[in-house]
């Protein structure tokens, strides 16, 4: 009986050990936010008040081929008169690296609770906007879009 | 390096809501990123974007990396007055870039 080599090149651990390598290496670099971080984003914006879910709706599109630039519209349910208007609109991610994508600040002057850009989604999750009214309610909605590309796994 | 579009209608009746369209070309560069030889592109982004109807602020954006680059904001005014509309870009050092669009409003 020979005492077996630490050291010995077998096809078996060598097979092994490039397995366990490519699966470090595949791991991501930046961590990601999570729940618990859009909840953390979400208080700091906004205090520990109320939000009901509603008025504020969400468009993405249902397939991102590519997360590095997936079109957003956000509408919220607001006459937009000077008693009455939608003050601040936060967008939050649940898997970006951070949590925060764009805070929106309309008036009056605005005439409709309506915004439009491009943002960055390092995977599937659902974005979800958060609406501040001029008399302090805070409102929610939320939609899921399955991206294909992430913008992170470029990163 | 800074190119801007603006769409903004040149007339307008009084009481109309209208849309307004306005990109820059910016990389706005995450600080995720990395570079060819495995080191992280320094930040830099926008961070913050305004849209003024003579003086009074209409919109205004504050963007964080997640923001796409040439950041396309589109968005509502409603026409009051004829006027100026202005539009600035700040990013995270304090560079300014400015704009503006006139519209007759009867």
């Amino acid at each position: 009986m020979t005492t077996r080599n630490e050291f010995d090149l077998t096809r078996r651990g060598f097979m092994a050990g490039s397995t366990g390598a490519v699966l470090i290496s595949a791991l991501p670099l930046v961590s990601h936010a999570s729940e618990a971080d859009l909840i953390a984003a979400r208080t700091k914006l906004f205090g520990n008040r109320s939000i009901t879910e509603g008025r504020v709706s969400v468009k993405l599109p249902p397939i991102a081929e590519n997360g590095h630039s997936v079109p957003l519209e956000v509408t919220v349910d607001s006459p937009m008169t000077e008693s009455d208007y939608v003050k601040r609109v936060a967008i939050l991610s649940p898997r970006n690296p951070l949590p925060q994508i764009a805070e929106f600040h309309m008036t009056p002057l605005s005439g409709r609770a309506f915004v439009s850009t491009r943002i960055r989604m390092s995977g599937t999750q659902a974005i979800q906007a958060v609406a501040e009214m001029s008399d302090g309610s805070l409102w929610s909605g939320s939609m899921e879009t399955v991206v294909t590309l992430a913008a992170c796994v470029v990163l | 390096m800074a190119g801007i579009r603006l769409a903004v209608p040149s007339t307008a009746s009084k009481g109309d809501v209208i849309e307004i369209k306005a990109l820059i070309q910016h990389a706005m560069e995450s600080g995720f990123r990395r570079g060819s030889r495995g080191e992280v592109i320094e930040r830099d982004i926008i961070t913050r974007f305004e849209c003024r109807y003579n003086g009074a602020l209409v919109f205004a954006a504050d963007f964080h990396p997640a923001v796409a680059a040439n950041p396309l904001m589109t968005f509502h005014a409603r026409a009051e007055e004829s006027g100026v509309f202005d539009f600035t870009w700040t990013d995270q050092n304090g560079q300014v870039w400015q704009d503006s669009a006139e519209i007759a409003v009867t």
